[in-house]
């Protein structure tokens, strides 16, 4: 996985398959990046990324929960059908915005 | 070539590097019936689950084999992932939705939903101390 921060908000690429294994790297790795950098908002990239499970929800709504309580937005872009379906199936889309690019997901933050 | 049968047995360690192995030995398996690929992507979410609760939950984390036994019959195939881990006590209510003993470490408690989800059977057997035995089914080309 990578990071980029943007003003205050965390970039977090996801690398392979986002399942348990990279949950808990990808957990720890962000909370260190939102707590040091003041981070507001954050984006998941899933263009490296084609797989993921239900450990990929607890890492999203985990994000979630811990920057939405100052008001921040967590949202994913470039989901292909078998992510985007996780989404669907298990409601995530209700919680995690969702956008085709990181353009258009800083975009809409920034317009706030 | 579908007419017989076709097994594979897979013994795998209980490490969070091996769920993605799993995963794809299942779906390299599973590609010998031509499934399309969302059915590919169905087999490993159900797979990923299994394994992952077996990890976490049988094993709690500490050493401990996982197998994983395959099938293939006409155009089902049969996948049974077992570990001999701590086991789990009330399997109704494992399976619930949304029901998690590990919630302050992030987990949804969707993993048997979404095998339930993703497959056509699923069946749980378990006892405490004893460990646990997840066995789908999934009908490649049924829809």
């Amino acid at each position: 996985m990578q990071v980029k921060v943007k003003g205050n908000t965390l970039i977090i690429i996801v690398n392979g398959d986002l399942d348990h294994h990279n949950a808990e790297i990808i957990k720890n790795v962000a909370d260190v990046n939102i707590m040091e950098n003041k981070i507001r908002n954050v984006i998941f990239d899933f263009k490296n990324s084609s797989f993921m499970d239900s450990s990929g929800i607890g890492v999203m709504m985990g994000r979630y929960k811990l920057i939405s309580n100052a008001g921040g937005r967590a949202c994913a872009v470039n989901l292909n059908q078998a992510v985007e379906r996780i989404f669907q199936i298990s409601g995530l889309h209700k919680v995690i915005e969702k956008y085709d690019t990181v353009e258009d997901a800083l975009k809409e933050f920034n317009a706030e | 070539m579908n007419s017989k049968r076709e097994k594979l047995y897979l013994e795998i360690e209980s490490k969070s590097e091996n769920e993605s192995l799993a995963r794809v030995i299942v779906s390299a398996f599973a590609a010998r019936l031509d499934p399309t690929l969302e059915e590919v992507s169905d087999i490993k979410t159900a797979v990923s689950e299994a394994v992952t609760n077996s990890v976490i939950h049988g094993y709690e984390g500490n050493e401990g084999i996982i197998k994983i036994e395959c099938e293939i019959e006409k155009n089902i195939l049969f996948v049974n992932i077992s570990d001999e881990g701590v086991g789990i006590a009330d399997v109704k209510q494992a399976m619930q939705p949304l029901f998690s003993t590990k919630k302050d470490e992030e987990r949804s408690g969707m993993g048997f939903s979404f095998m339930e989800i993703f497959m056509d059977e699923l069946n749980v057997e378990s006892e405490s101390g004893k460990g646990t035995k997840i066995m789908m089914k999934k009908i490649i080309g049924g829809k």
